[in-house]
Order: C-alpha cells, then structure tokens, then sequence
C-alpha cells in the first residue's frame, strides 16, 4: 500500500458492552484492536475486531451501521460518553481512527433510554422514532391531484430554515445524549421543519399537540434544556428548532383554550 | 422464448393515458380491502407504492432489512431528481427528457416505458413539493433548478446535497402515516430470503426477523419487490453494506427473468479506496465536475510527487483532450472508463496508483475560494472528513467506483414480471434506463414507479384473481419455510476456517477486475472459471457462528453472499453473451480506433432475460427484442 | 391539550412561575438594599410596604401559587425524566450540559428549604432569638432583627449557601426560561444566557452581601 496506509499502526484498548440479548443481562468486555491504521473508519476498526473474534470462534460484537457515509442514521454508539464520539458533524460511521493515538482506551456503549431497548450489544431499537413520526410527522396529503410545485410560493429563507430542521437523520444520538432521554430535538425538528413551510402550517397545531403528547406515551422524558443534544446531533440541528415548538406548542394551546382550534384530529381525516 | 414487453403501439404521446383506459381494470371499492399486497423494500420505490396502495383502500404488508423504511438506500442520492417541468424555459419537455434518457441509455430501453417516465416526472415533483418536500427555491419563492449529468437544459430539483434523503423522506412520512392509520402493517428488521409461488403465481414470501432469527411466511394476493441495486457484487460500491441482490436472486430462483445483469455503472467522482480494511465507497456529487478540472500526470514518475510541485505542461487534462466538447462533463460511463485507462497506464496517483486529480485551483482563482465553498462546501468537508486532506488547497483525487444496477428483473409494461402476480419497481427492475443511467432519473424512476404506475397497472392484475386464494398453510408456504431453514442450517453447520467477509472480498476483486469497467472475453471466461470454485470453497470452508434464533449479522451476510456468488455468475456470462459495447456494458474487443464504445444493433438491440435452470447450471437466455419507433438508433457521441 | 400535563405544557408553567419568582427576588433586593441607608432606611421600607396589607396580600397569594407549582411540577418532572433515562454511561462527559443545568432539582431543593426557614425567621419571626424591638419612630425595628440574626455566623452561613443555590438555579434558569417559551433566537440567545447570569451574579453579591458585611462587622450592628 502506498504512502496513504504507511502511517504507523496503532493499536487500541476497546471497552465494549456485550449484551446478548433484550432480556438478558450485560457487561463491559476488553478487546485489543491491532494494527489500527488513521484512515481506519471506527466502523472499520470494529471490523477487524470482529474478524479476530469470528476467527477466535468467538461471538463478534453486534452495531448497526448501513450505508457508512453518514446519512442513513443507523449506526450508533456511545463512544467515551458521547453519542458518535462528539465530533461535530461526523457520524460514528464517519469518525477515523485519526481522532484516537496508539494505546488510547475507548469505552463503547449503546444508546442508553427507556424508549429504546437493547437487542443485542450495541443494537437498540428506535422504533419509538417511528411511531412518534406515525402520529402526526408528516403532511396528510394524498397521492396524486395536489397543487403544482409552483403554486404555492417559498420564500428561500423559509425553504432554507426548512431544510436546515430536514437534515435530521433519525439516529436518535440526542436522545441518548439528553440526560433526560428527551427526543425534542428531533421532535422540534419536524415539527418546526412542517410548521414553516405553507404545505405543513394547515396543521401544525395538530401536529404539534399529537407528536408532544406521543413523546410522553412512548417513554421519552421531558426537555430541561440541557442543549446536550445539540452538542451530540451528528447534522448540526440546533435546539432553536426546540424553542420553536415550544411556541408552536403554546401558540396551538392558547388557540384551543379560546376555543378558536381544535387539535384532537377526528379519524375520518385520515 | 420472445418475450412480449406488452408496450401500448400507436402515439407514443398519448400511449400511456390510452393504456390507462383500454387496458388496465379498476378494482371496485368495495372489494379493494380485501386484497392484500406484500410490499418488500421500503426505499423510494417501495414506500411511495405501500403508502399509495393503502391509500387506494388495499391491506399493505412492507419490509424492510433496517431498522426503519427512513434508512433505504435512497437516502444517499445527493445530486437531484429530474422533471420535464421546464420552468428555466431553456427548452425542456417531455420529449426531450425521453429522448435524452433513450439516447443516455444507449438505446437499450423500451419507448413506452421511458415515455411515460418522463410524462409522469412533473407529477413527482408536486407530490413531493405537497409532503413538505424542502427543495431548493429562488429568491421570489419558485422552484430551482440546475443542470447536472451533462444535460443540456437545467431540468434537475435538488434539496442541498441531499435529495435521495428529502425524498424519501417525503415518502417515508405518507408510509407513517398510513402506519399509524393502520393500513400498512410495516415490518422492519426483516429480511425476504424466498418468493413463493403457486400455480404459477406470486402469493407470498419467507422472511427472516433479524432479531429473534423466526422464520415466517406472509400471504398476499401479489408481491411487489422494490429491493434496490445489486453492484455490492463488486464488494466495494458506493451502496450500503446491506444492499444485496437476495431478494431478486431468490424470486429469479422461482422463475422470475433476470434482465441485463450486466449493465452496471460505474460513477467517475468517488473517494479512492485508501486500504484493504475498506469497507465501502464514499460518492461525491458528479456537480464537482462542473467546476473541477481532471488531470494525471503526464509522466510516470510525476506520480509520486505532491501535485503542486507537477507543472502545468506535465498535466494531462484527457477528458479535455480527448472529449473537446464535453471535456469534465462527458458522461459517466466514458469519464470512468477514460480514469480507469489512464491509471493502467500506471499515471494514477495516490493509494496504489487508484486515482486520478479533481482539480479547482483555476475555478478557486476564477470564482474565489467562497464561491466554491458555497457551491461545494459539504462536498469539500466529507472529503476532508474521510481523506484528511483540505481539497481548497490541494487537488481532490477520485476514482471510479460501482454505483448502479440498470439491470433487474425483466418486467413488462405493466411493471409485472414473467411471474403473474410479481410486481418489480425501482433500481431492482431492469425497466428505463437501457445500457446506461442518466444523472438524477433515478429518483425519477422510483417515484414514478411507486406513486403513478403500480396503482394502476397492479388493479389490472388484482381485478382478476379472487382475494385470499392461499392460505398460509398451503403447501408451497410450508415448504418455502423449510427450504429456509435448510439453507439457514447449512451456513450454520460448515464451521470453516474463512469469514464471510474474506469470500465477499475475494469475489468483489475478481468481479471488479474482470467483469468491471472493461470486459474482455478472456476476463470473462476467466471468471467463470473462477466462480465455482469460490462458491465450492464457500460451502465448504465458510465459518458463520451463533444460532439461527438470535440477532446474528454474520448470518445475514452469508446468505447475502451466498447469492452474490449465484448472481456473479449470471451477471459474467450476461456480459460474455453481450457481443458489443453499450453503455456501461464495455466489451475490449468491441471499440472504435479510438477507444469509444461500439453497439452493435444490428445483432444486439434486445433485452437480454435469463431463466435459472439450476444453480451453477447455465441459465436460459430469452431476448426482448427492442423496437425504436420514435427516436431513431443513432451513436452516441459526447466528442 | 393540557397544560398541566403536557411535557411543553409544564415546561411553560416552570418557566413563567420561574420568572415571577425572579421578579420578586430583584424586588426583594431592591427592598433590602436599603439596608444599606442603616436602619432607618429598612424600617421604613417595611413600615411602608406593611402600610399596603392589599399589596402584601396579592402578592404573598400570587408567589405562594407560584412556589407551589413550580416545586410540584419539578418534582413530577424529575421523576419522570429519571424513569426515562435509568442508566448512566461509563463515561460521564457532557457537551454543552452544565453543573447547574443538571442540578436544578438540589438547588431548588436548597432554595425551597431556605424559603420555609426564611419566613419562621423574619416574616413569622417565630423562631427562638429573633431579636423583636421597636425603634426610635415606634416602628418594628427591622435592622436589629437582621443585624443580631447574621451577627451569628451560622445563620448568615445558612443564608449565603441558599443565595449559592438560587444563583445556581438562575444561572442556569434565567436563560431557559426564553427557551422555554420560545422567546428566544440564535441571535437573542447568547444575550438571554449573559443577560441571565450577570442577574444571578448580582442576586449572589446583592443578597449575599448582607449576611456577610454584618458578620465581619462592616455592617453597624
Ligand atoms: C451514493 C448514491 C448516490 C446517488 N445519487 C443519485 C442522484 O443524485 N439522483 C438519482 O436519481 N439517483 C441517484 N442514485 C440512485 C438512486 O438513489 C437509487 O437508484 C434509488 O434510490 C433506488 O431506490 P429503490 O427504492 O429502488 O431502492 P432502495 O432505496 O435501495 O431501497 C431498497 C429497499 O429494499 C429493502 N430490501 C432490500 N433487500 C431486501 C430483502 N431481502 N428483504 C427485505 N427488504 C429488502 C431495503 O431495506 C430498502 O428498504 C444514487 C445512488 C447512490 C448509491
Ligand atoms: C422552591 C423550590 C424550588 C424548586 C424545587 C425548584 C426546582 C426547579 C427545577 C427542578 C427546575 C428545572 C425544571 C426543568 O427541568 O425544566 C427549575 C427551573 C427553574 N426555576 Fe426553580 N425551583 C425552586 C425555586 C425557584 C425559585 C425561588 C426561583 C426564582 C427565584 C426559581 C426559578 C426557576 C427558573 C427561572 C427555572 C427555569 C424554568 C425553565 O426551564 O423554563 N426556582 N426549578
Ligand atoms: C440576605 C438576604 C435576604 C434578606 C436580608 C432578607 C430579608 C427579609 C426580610 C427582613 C423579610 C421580612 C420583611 C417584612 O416582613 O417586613 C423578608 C421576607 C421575605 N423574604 Fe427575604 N431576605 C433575603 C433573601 C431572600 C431570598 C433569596 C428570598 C427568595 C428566594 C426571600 C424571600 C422572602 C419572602 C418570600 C419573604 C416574605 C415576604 C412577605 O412578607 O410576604 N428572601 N426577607
Ligand atoms: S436531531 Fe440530530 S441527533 Fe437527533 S435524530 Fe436527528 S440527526 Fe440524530
Ligand atoms: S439535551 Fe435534552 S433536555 Fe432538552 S435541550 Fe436537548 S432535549
Ligand atoms: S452507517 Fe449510515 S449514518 Fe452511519
């Protein structure tokens, strides 16, 4: 290999959990990663564990991890106590071995929340994701006959702040960082992503009172404004999108409590 | 066997909405929750077709491998999707988006079907603009546009640099709600590893839960499969590490036609491979070449140097050499290959001389560095993120890298397969784009596919088959089960000595090697020769611990690669039988003096649809021949 | 949609009852700086506010709702918030979270406690050795009673560890106040966060000055 990979080697102390299954107990195993190159992905460095550990006859540690470019939102884990390692911007599968020198010790957990049980080593389920979008993170338009793209104008800023909520992946680090196990941040991000575009507004109070209600019912705990999952959040959402539906929130509140909304969605609107 | 595409004839501008009418039957209301339709992958195609289908009043089963329908593959497009909308009024239409298409394709597609892509891509983008879609806008609130792929007319929608992402999205959120309404039954975390047919007709699949390892059939009155690419054939690609040709591979085990598996392109602006470990391939957007000029150095020995230190008259700029036209924006197929040739010659550069200068010194020196920053910037940053390398002061280097599978399943007009009953959409169908895909009609096609063709043409089928007609302990879903879990038993009792990822590899290598960007018949045979000792060794040597009843990944990727090694040997002689170039389908032997591709219509202007006969059994070629009635056959030069 | 029970619902509660107190607090510091004009300066103060029982009255039921909520909710809160989240991790490194952030409930806690003493001692005046005199005017001789109370260097310990746990809490509330009610923007927010730390500086150094000045002496007694 050419001068890229002749950069000295490093090898690695790895504190992994180990669990083997939901309902079964788990605790911190060491492993040695060796011969851990800088261009090494993390992802890539678990990787070459697991081949030793396969090898070994031994049970090769579990992650989620897919399209390993950042985007997908599946990989996760807690890398020395932050969600993705903490670097800003940089998915676990997009953190390098760069970031760590010969000899480091790193602790790897799995997101830790009562809404998202562990089903195997670093493997949660983020399923109360999904259903909190079920409820009501989405627009109730129907396929075929809508408007043309045109007909309804966006300001750019408007696109442009709609996008910035958009860019949310779904991997659930701010719920694993929150010290509340909040999922505000990505919450807020729909909801304020859907309540700034014209498509969206119709129902935004209805959105918003539906998804802040599922958060509570799928075991989320509640924001005290802690901004640890901004600092974690791998796309850069800002807790500004927080503060948004927190007014969302209060403004559909105070309109209900007059009497001029309803936000109790009758089923027939599908 | 001539295979019949059952394309409409007559106008081609009205062929869809005729089709519409003469020939598709609607199923009555009433009667439409009594069918049910198992919808496996969640991607664009996949989750725009459950949400519709559910909207139209049918019971909707999906799967999908991840943990959720968010995460398909789709998630990755960044550059864009394209509409003949024509808003920037540069003299876009309907027709010249399939003309392009046609023609980008290397005339290796059905008319119909590509006509009525590009009719229904308006509706698309107003679909998508109605779920909260935020595409890009202009400053007086319209819709923005830019050009990509080489088009000539600026008819791509973009959202930042992630528009797979916001689209899917978009769909993801009209499947949610379909979910939570409770007309979709969505099942994550479950692979399809059989189809099951009976009396010639698809009614259902086994799945695996890739948690507790339960092996389950689901009964359905059709299946539709949007299942995605199969280039991880080459190992590396820019595809996720989940992307596989299983599902496709099991259903064309049951009899369904696999179409033009050798056409697979290669896209020329990826992040080179930096070692062996590597796992996958980072794309960047192919806009970089709007403003990145590429070069190699002229002399070998330049290789090693930093690129500053290589003065400008030792530069070659080929694709501005060879392609004065086109020069950077030449398509896809011809930049990847023009790399590849120039590495060979031993003027790559970096990692093992697998890589060739995306340079923007003279833009950064043109526009400004900002400007660049503002038009690239995320671009730059992953760069930066994975090579460690600033690509403001230092020229970028890329390679070519698998990114897409034209090929498929063989489906007619209807998107129904040789299988009654069996739906394909989306990368996993072999349908619109021929030899060779066109920048950001892929998006295009899934959505298409999902929101405004399989509604319809899926009715057609459903009106005339009685709902319910298997049960789940019919025979067929019985024995599906069991064959299952006999190969799911098998994996697990070889206890070799190799790891499923070691066979992976060894297969991509030679895959990528011979059967890559160039095949000779020599490569090709060769790779016949070396498959079934693979797929010997594999079943021998192969090492998958744990249990079947657990979460067990290694599992998954043996059967995954079990497949691949099946699918490798289709896809080889696909292109063997192939006797001319096309499109990313480039045979040696077939070129003109200077290097370009040489199609043969004459003697290959069909769809080449193979039927298993038996694995490591020479399969069935059945040809749809090809009839280009609107647009006539015409080389394609980018010079 | 509740108010009461909403998760953004009690979060709104928290952050208005929050800022009422606030309100009294820089009020009540007003009042007591006034110490500072010797015991004239207090004792008129209080003959006069005492001169206005409607005043006193409203407010004393307004705070009295307020404390009430605001300690129940944050109980509630805190409950439910450690059920969501059972199990630390390894490592224990925060991001953007601070010391006060993640300490609110104890510093209220501090807070609350102080409160109920505060009041048997100088509103009540029930506890043993509350100094009660009349000065020269007849009036309820305020200052002595303070003056004798942080004479005693435990008493004015008590009360500047309480003033360290409410400039804690605001440090961190005072901003997430705005955040709470989404007063705020990228832009305002900075300002909220200095804005809110500066006040809780100055709560410290205001009431903490007191107790502290009349223990070393520099207060006349
Ligand atoms: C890096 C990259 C960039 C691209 N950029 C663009 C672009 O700019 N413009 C453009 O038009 N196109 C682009 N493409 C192509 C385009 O993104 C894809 O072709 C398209 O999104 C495929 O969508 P799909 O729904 O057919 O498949 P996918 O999105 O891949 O979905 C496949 C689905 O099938 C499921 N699945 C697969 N196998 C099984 C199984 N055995 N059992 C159960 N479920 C299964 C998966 O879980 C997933 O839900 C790009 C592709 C890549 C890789
Ligand atoms: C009496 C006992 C008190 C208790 C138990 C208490 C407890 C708390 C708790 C736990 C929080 C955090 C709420 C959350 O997590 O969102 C909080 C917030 C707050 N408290 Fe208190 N507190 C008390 C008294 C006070 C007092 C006296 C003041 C003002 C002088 C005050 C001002 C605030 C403010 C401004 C906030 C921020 C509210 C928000 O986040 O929007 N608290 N309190
Ligand atoms: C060193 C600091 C403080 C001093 C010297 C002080 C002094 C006093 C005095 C003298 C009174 C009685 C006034 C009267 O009834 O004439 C009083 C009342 C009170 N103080 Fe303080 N106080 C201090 C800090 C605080 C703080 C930090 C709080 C709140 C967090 C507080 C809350 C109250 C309340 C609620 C009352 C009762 C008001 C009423 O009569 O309803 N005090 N304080
Ligand atoms: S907000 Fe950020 S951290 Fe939370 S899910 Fe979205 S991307 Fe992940
Ligand atoms: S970390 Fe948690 S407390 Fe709120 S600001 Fe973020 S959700
Ligand atoms: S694996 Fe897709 S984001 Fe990390």
């Amino acid at each position: 290999m050419s001068a890229h990979t002749e950069h000295a080697t490093m090898n690695i102390k790895l504190i992994v959990w180990r669990q083997p299954a939901a309902d079964k107990p788990g605790q911190f195993e060491t492993y040695e990663a060796k011969n851990i190159t800088p261009h090494h992905s993390f992802l890539e460095m678990l990787d070459v564990v697991n081949e030793d550990l396969i090898k070994a006859g031994k049970d090769p540690i579990a992650f989620d991890h897919d399209c390993r470019e950042g985007i997908c939102g599946m990989c996760s884990a807690v890398v020395n106590g932050v969600p993705h390692g903490g670097h800003e911007r940089t998915t676990l599968c997009q953190l390098h071995m760069r970031k760590f020198k010969d000899g480091d010790a790193i602790y790897v957990e799995p997101w830790r929340a009562r809404a998202f049980p562990i089903l195997k080593d670093l493997i949660v389920d983020r399923g109360a994701l999904d259903k909190l979008i079920q409820t009501a993170g989405y627009v109730s338009c129907h396929t075929g006959g809508v408007a043309d793209g045109n007909a309804i104008l966006v300001g750019k800023p408007q696109a442009d702040y709609a996008m910035d909520a958009a860019e949310c992946i779904g991997c659930g680090a701010c719920v694993a960082a929150c010290p509340n196990s909040a999922a505000m941040l990505f919450a807020g991000a729909k909801v304020s992503q859907l309540a700034e575009l014209p498509q969206g507004q119709v129902e935004a109070p209805q959105r918003v009172a539906a998804m802040v209600n599922a958060m509570a019912e799928l075991g989320f705990g509640n924001c005290s404004n802690h901004y640890e999952c901004e600092g974690a959040c791998p796309k850069g959402i800002k807790v500004k999108f927080i503060a948004r539906m927190n007014r969302e929130f209060t403004k559909a509140l105070f309109l209900e409590k007059i009497g001029a909304i309803s936000t109790v969605k009758v089923a027939s609107d599908g | 066997m001539i295979l019949d595409g059952k394309a409409p004839t007559g106008k081609i501008q009205d062929s869809w909405d005729k089709h519409r009418f003469d020939s598709l039957k609607l199923v009555n209301p009433a009667n439409k929750r009594k069918y049910k339709v198992l919808v496996v992958g969640t991607g664009l195609a996949g989750a725009s077709a459950a949400a519709s289908l559910a909207e139209l009043g049918y019971q909707v089963e999906a799967f999908c491998y991840q943990d959720s329908p968010r995460r398909a593959h789709s998630i990755a497009a960044q550059g864009g999707i394209n509409a003949a909308k024509a808003y920037p009024n540069d003299g876009d239409s309907i027709y010249r988006l399939f003309y392009d298409t046609i023609k980008g394709g290397d005339f290796r597609a059905r008319e119909a079907d590509v006509w009525r892509l590009a009719q229904v891509s308006n509706n698309i983008i107003d679909q998508c603009v109605a779920q909260g879609v935020p595409f890009a806008r202009d400053y007086a609130g319209y819709l923005d546009n830019r050009s990509f792929g080489g088009a000539q007319v600026s008819r791509t929608f973009f959202a930042r640099g992630q528009t797979g992402q916001q689209l899917l999205l978009g769909a993801y959120s009209a499947l949610s709600r379909q979910i939570g309404l409770g007309t979709v039954k969505m099942f994550a975390r479950t692979e399809m590893l059989d189809l099951v047919v009976v009396d010639g007709e698809a009614k259902g699949i086994t799945v695996r839960d890739l948690v507790t390892g339960e092996l389950r059939s689901h009964v359905g009155d059709a299946v539709v499969l949007a299942t995605g690419g199969y280039v991880n054939v080459f190992y590396l690609s820019t595809n996720a590490m989940g992307c596989s040709v299983t599902a496709n591979w099991k259903a064309h085990k049951k009899g369904a036609f696999f179409a033009n598996p050798c056409y697979t392109q290669i896209h020329p602006t990826c992040i080179p491979q930096a070692g062996d470990y590597q796992s996958k391939l980072t794309l960047m957007s192919e806009s970089l070449r709007n403003d990145g000029r590429i070069w190699v150095p002229k002399k070998k020995e330049d290789c090693g140097k930093a690129p500053g230190e290589i003065p400008e008259e030792d530069r070659d700029y080929y694709l501005e050499r060879k392609y004065p036209s086109y020069g950077n924006l030449a398509p896809r197929d011809i930049a990847s290959r023009a790399a590849k040739e120039q590495c060979d010659e031993g003027r790559g550069v970096g990692p093992g001389g697998r890589g060739v200068y995306l340079d923007f010194s003279a833009s950064i020196a043109r526009l400004g560095e900002n400007t660049i920053r503002e038009r690239y910037g995320n671009l730059f940053e992953m760069y930066e993120r994975i090579t460690d390398e600033n690509a403001y002061k230092r020229p970028m280097r890329i390679y070519p890298a698998p990114h897409y599978a034209m090929g498929g399943l063989w489906v007619d007009y209807n998107l129904q397969s040789n299988i009654p009953g069996l739906f394909v959409l989306g990368e996993a169908n072999f349908s619109v784009h021929g030899a060779n895909r066109l920048g950001a009609s892929a998006l295009m096609q899934g959505l298409a596919d999902g929101y405004f063709v399989i509604p319809y043409t899926i009715a057609n089928y459903l009106a005339q088959t009685k709902p319910g007609k298997v049960k789940a302990d019919h025979p067929e879903m019985l024995k599906s089960i069991a064959d299952v879990k006999g190969e799911r038993d098998r994996f697990l009792s070889i206890n070799g000595r190799k790891t499923v990822t070691e066979f992976m590899r060894e297969l991509g290598v030679l895959m990528w090697n011979n059967v890559g960007m160039a095949r000779s018949k020599e490569s090709l045979n060769e790779t016949l020769q070396k498959i079934p000792a693979i797929r010997e060794e594999f079943w021998k040597d192969v090492k998958v611990s744990g249990t079947g009843e657990e979460l067990n990944q290694q599992l998954e990727n043996a059967g995954r690669t079990a497949d691949f090694i099946d699918f490798a040997e289709l896809l080889t002689r696909d292109a063997l039988q192939r006797e001319e170039s096309c499109g990313g389908h480039f045979r040696v032997e077939h070129q003109y003096p200077d290097g370009e591709a040489k199609r043969d219509d004459a003697n290959f202007a069909y769809a080449a649809a193979w039927e298993f006969k038996g694995t490591g059994k020479v399969s069935e070629l059945h040809k749809e021949p090809l009839k280009f009635e609107n647009i006539h056959l015409a080389v394609r030069s980018y010079k | 949609m509740r108010l009461l029970s909403d998760s953004i619902g009690r979060k709104v509660v928290m952050a208005i009852t929050g800022l009422l107190m606030v309100l009294f607090v820089v009020g009540h510091l007003l009042g007591n700086l006034s110490i500072y004009a010797g015991p004239d300066g207090i004792n008129t103060y209080a003959a006069k506010l005492h001169s206005m029982p409607v005043v006193v009255w409203i407010t004393r039921i307004v705070m009295g709702i307020a404390v009430l909520f605001h300690i129940i909710i944050s109980i509630q809160i805190t409950l439910e918030n450690n059920k969501a989240n059972p199990t630390k991790y390894a490592v224990d490194r925060s991001l953007r979270a601070t010391f006060a952030s993640k300490n609110m409930i104890w510093t209220g806690v501090v807070i609350g406690l102080f409160i109920g003493y505060h009041l048997l001692h100088f509103t009540v005046r029930s506890l043993p050795g509350v100094v009660l005199l009349q000065d020269m005017l007849g009036r309820f001789d305020v200052y002595s009673m303070v003056s004798d109370a942080f004479s005693r260097g435990g008493i004015a310990i008590l009360y500047v560890v309480a003033m360290v746990g409410l400039f804690l809490h605001l440090s961190h509330g005072i901003q997430s106040t705005f955040q709470s009610l989404g007063l705020n923007n990228p832009k305002t927010m900075p300002g909220f966060t200095t804005g809110g730390k500066l006040l809780s500086v100055l709560f410290l150094v205001g009431y903490g000055s007191i107790p502290v000045l009349f223990l070393v002496g520099l207060l006349a007694k």
